[in-house]
């Protein structure tokens, strides 16, 4: 077992003393930074050292006790990480919400943590709260950030945020010692903060991180990326997921770097361009999404354009990736490198805001090869990691000058890997996870007494680099009528690397043949659609359009012509397949918040569309259950049609 | 009605700022208002309905001076007001939107509500071109109130689009932007929601909420959709054929039989 007490340094064990370091050490040295009023508005670590200490005596004020659960919900605002952070220098525990829940799914984890406090961004997520405060009867208090039509309410036990803040001011004699006995209290083992899985399965757990977790773990990766406090950030995801905790709060208070919040959700690649942050974090989605929207303008280009910008990409390809991980590169190459970055790589690196980045990361899936390809042949530093809530992220991340697709990097420092006998990967670190809050039994199945926890994934360790690789979730890895092995996730990724595909749910366990439901990439496919003369009314209408159909089945014989070249996982060739009418959505609980497939509950829902897959039939209607952002719900219908795809005719004696 | 009232949500509604006194409007022969008298009181959200060719827009278009009624006086703030131009108007307070949005389609939506300032601008022409001391402090000023409207209306990631690339509905939103750059006591509005969706309704239905709520702008808006109309307005008046055949809270009008009929359709022989 690692000895917890030589983690952390002395004196630098818990948030409220971080922070008091930070507003010694960088007093004036921006902490955060948010657009507001199309200016960006900036605060010092002394600022916010303040900010936060007013809230928390405010906190107190209002009645808070040590130990007690306050509930974030919001999108990233620096407000909304101070009251975080004020909720530890309060002596409480903050539980970051997902902002885009319902209220059903807030009303679930407000009711499992027990939430006494709720910091609520705005009157959207205010009206949440009171729908189901009734099923709550701990709620004791609501802090509302803006005040915009919070005045008809009743305020007895709402208060406005900056109200919240003057009354801790007011009472800063009384209160202060108050803050400084409650902080005395705590250790590095105290609970720095609780955060909910999204839960492909089943309902979210409260996963319960220590002070020594988030720290350790935030120290160990700023080594290992020497991050320093000249670093800046653009924090953007959602603020209930671990990443965001781990990057805006742990590694920023620890190393002293910038936090940049974007002014609204829909500005960030504005505001992404205007920051230009050196450390930047995205799942493979964003870059998927960004490379088809430059895909598509470069379609809409002038033809010299064109032109130039696929002969230097194909140059960037040969030499970009070598470049970056310091290789010999003849002369001429370099030299024509050059002329392509003058022309080319380092105009739409600034476009894309994306200049400055000396480390980046994609993970949470796996990404397509030509995507991490394309941006790191344009010399962007991007690299993958692998990690869990429960691990306080890291797991494994690759080393500068390692960098691969196919496998998501070493060991972080400090973390031990071990790969059991079911092939399921096993990691032990300082930053794994306290417990399951209430839920001895999923602690117990996912941690053994040594400390080593189950991630669930099944993966194996390449013997000459070391490095990990994942092949699916343990789960879901199956066999087929036939006993070949069937992965979905394998297919399913290759399929998602195409720009017109969005999502992707390969179906195959227990059967002979693999079949799969697909989302088309509204973007890519509208734009196609454009260019086309096709015409369309409704995202239904566009997916079921005969050509699209047959553009998606195209893609899909690739991607059979590729897995019928893997010796083990040939028999997971698609043999059928349909365009799913709507975009599977969180809200009606096809995916998880962070926007992963819920496979077993696709599969329910979609019952009828599997069977038709499999009878033969070449067409099938179907009622499907919508609900819409306030919760309403609705029917759509629609008819499918099915398509059978040619696959690629395998040797099974040779494949077995 | 008596000086004062208290909404049901708890509002307190005050004095009337503009009142319509006999009001006839003619285009030649065309009796386009007939004898109207109605007034808009301090704080409140006042509906003007009818079906199509009323004589709703008219009746807006002589609040706002573009039209001057051939009969009836218009008292605003208790004395009697004078034959004006718009802008003059304007200048007292008054804003409004158009029916068939009135943007300039190149210009950026900054620009565009940039422009709803330009009657509050004081410095001279020279000044502005030197660009040096009371010019630049109130090119300053002015752009952070614009910037507030952008922020209460939510569209930043338009801030710098051309009005004319953006659908309609966000449209009419930089329209309503413009006019509340003018800060106005009173703010006219020419069918906010015509050719919206039910979604982009509702956000405009909190837009107008807010804005009487947060700033305090009493409103007068036109409508011929009854709906969303009742929900958020105080009073409503109901014109048919440039005649007022009602007027009262939302309640009393939707059970006025004058006005069912006019929504209905009834013989008019």
């Amino acid at each position: 077992m690692v000895s917890k007490n030589n983690v952390l340094p002395e004196g630098l064990d818990t948030f409220p003393k971080l922070l008091a370091r930070n507003a010694k050490q960088w007093a004036n040295a921006p902490a955060y930074r948010e657009k507001e009023y199309g200016i960006w508005q900036s605060w010092t670590w002394s600022e916010v050292f303040e900010e936060v200490n007013a809230l928390a005596m405010g906190y107190v004020a209002l009645g808070l006790n040590e130990g007690d659960y306050v509930a974030i919900i919001g999108r990233n605002r620096p407000y909304l990480y101070w009251a975080m952070l004020a909720a530890q220098a309060a002596g409480g525990i903050p539980v970051p919400l997902y902002q885009d829940a319902n209220a059903e799914e807030m009303a679930y984890v407000l009711e499992h943590c027990g939430a006494r406090f709720i910091v609520a961004e705005d009157q959207e997520q205010v009206d949440k709260v009171l729908e189901v405060q009734d099923n709550l009867p701990n709620v004791d208090q609501i802090i509302y950030f803006d005040k915009r039509g919070m005045r008809k309410y009743e305020h007895q036990h709402l208060n406005a945020y900056e109200d919240v803040q003057a009354e801790g001011r007011a009472g800063h004699y009384r209160l202060a010692p108050v803050l400084a006995e409650r902080q005395a209290k705590l250790t590095e083992d105290s609970t720095c903060v609780m955060l909910y899985t999204s839960g492909t399965t089943g309902k979210p757990k409260g996963v319960v991180l220590s002070n020594t977790n988030i720290i350790a773990s935030a120290k160990a990766s700023s080594e290992f990326d020497n991050l320093s406090a000249s670093d800046s950030v653009l924090a953007y995801l959602p603020m209930a997921w671990v990443g965001d905790f781990i990057f805006s709060i742990g590694q920023s208070c620890w190393t002293g770097f910038c936090v940049a919040c974007p002014e609204s959700p829909e500005t960030m690649q504005a505001d992404l361009r205007e920051i230009g942050p050196s450390y930047f974090f995205a799942p493979p989605r964003f870059f998927e999404g960004l490379l088809t929207n430059v895909m598509i303008r470069i379609e809409d280009a002038s033809p010299l354009k064109k032109r130039l910008f696929h002969k230097y990409m194909a140059h960037a390809k040969k030499v970009g990736p070598a470049l970056l991980d310091g290789e010999e590169v003849s002369f001429m190459d370099k030299l024509k490198y050059k002329i392509g970055d003058f022309l080319i790589y380092a105009p739409l690196k600034n476009t894309l805001g994306l200049s400055k980045v000396r480390v980046g990361y994609t993970a949470g899936e796996a990404i397509g090869p030509e995507i991490f390809e394309f941006y790191r042949s344009l010399g962007i530093n991007l690299k993958q990691l692998y990690g869990q809530t429960e691990a306080s992220v890291f797991i494994t991340q690759q080393p500068d000058g390692q960098v691969r697709v196919d496998t998501v990097g070493v060991p972080s420092p400090g973390v031990e890997i071990r790969i059991a006998d079911s092939g399921e990967v096993f990691y032990r670190s300082p930053g794994v996870f306290v417990e399951y809050y209430k839920n001895q039994e999923s602690t117990a199945d996912t941690k053994d007494a040594d400390g080593w926890v189950a991630t669930g994934d099944a993966g194996f360790i390449e013997e000459e680099s070391g490095h990990l690789r994942i092949i699916d979730r343990a789960k879901d890895v199956g066999q087929m009528a036939d006993g070949s092995l069937f992965a979905p996730k394998f297919v399913e990724n290759k399929l998602k690397f195409f720009p017109n595909i969005l999502e992707a749910v390969v179906f195959g366990d227990g059967r002979e043949t693999c079949t799969a439901f697909i989302n088309i990439d509204l973007n890519a496919v509208a734009n196609w659609a454009e260019r086309n003369n096709v015409a369309y009314g409704s995202y239904q209408e566009l997916a079921g359009n005969p050509q699209v159909y047959n553009i998606i089945q195209e893609h899909i014989e690739e991607v059979n012509k590729s897995v019928a070249t893997d010796a083990m996982l040939s028999g997971c060739q698609i043999h059928r397949f349909l365009v799913l009418h709507k975009e599977l959505d969180p809200d009606d609980g096809e995916m998880t918040r962070t926007r992963k497939v819920r496979r077993k509950i696709v599969g329910e829902k979609f019952q009828d569309l599997i069977e038709a897959l499999y009878d033969g039939s070449t067409s099938v209607s179907t009622e499907t259950e919508v609900t819409y952002e306030d919760g309403r719900k609705g029917l759509i219908k629609a008819t499918l049609e099915l398509r059978d795809v040619a696959v690629v005719p395998v040797n099974k004696e040779v494949a077995a | 009605m008596s000086e004062t009232y208290v909404t049901p949500d708890g509002r307190t509604i005050g004095a009337p700022v503009l009142e319509m006194k006999n009001i006839t409007l003619r285009f030649g022969g065309v009796v386009a208002i007939k004898d109207i008298s109605f007034d808009i009181r301090e704080g409140e959200i006042r509906a003007i309905i009818g079906p199509n060719g009323a004589g709703k827009s008219s009746m807006l278009n002589v609040i706002n001076g573009f039209y001057h009624p051939q009969e009836g006086e218009i008292w605003f703030r208790g004395a009697k007001r004078k034959p004006m131009k718009p802008y003059q108007i304007a200048q007292q307070g008054i804003a409004r939107t158009f029916q068939n949005i009135a943007l300039f389609k190149g210009m950026s939506t900054l620009d565009n509500i940039m422009t709803g300032r330009f009657n509050q601008m004081k410095t001279n022409i020279a000044l502005q071109i030197l660009w040096k001391g009371p010019a630049e402090r109130e090119e300053q000023e002015n752009r952070e109130i614009v910037e507030k409207v952008i922020d209460f209306l939510e569209i930043q990631a338009i801030r710098k689009t051309p009005v004319g690339a953006l659908p309609y509905g966000l449209q009419k939103r930089v329209e309503l932007g413009r006019a509340l750059a003018a800060q106005p006591k009173l703010l006219l509005l020419d069918e906010p929601m015509a050719g919206m969706n039910v979604e982009e309704k509702e956000d405009m239905s909190r837009f107008i909420l807010d804005v009487n709520d947060e700033f305090g702008t009493t409103i007068a808006l036109i409508e011929h959709d009854m709906g969303v109309v009742m929900d958020i307005s105080d009073r409503v008046v109901v014109m048919d054929y440039g005649k007022k055949i009602g007027d009262g809270s939302p309640d009393e009008v939707r059970n006025n039989q004058d006005v069912i009929d006019a929504y209905l359709g009834v013989d008019h022989g």
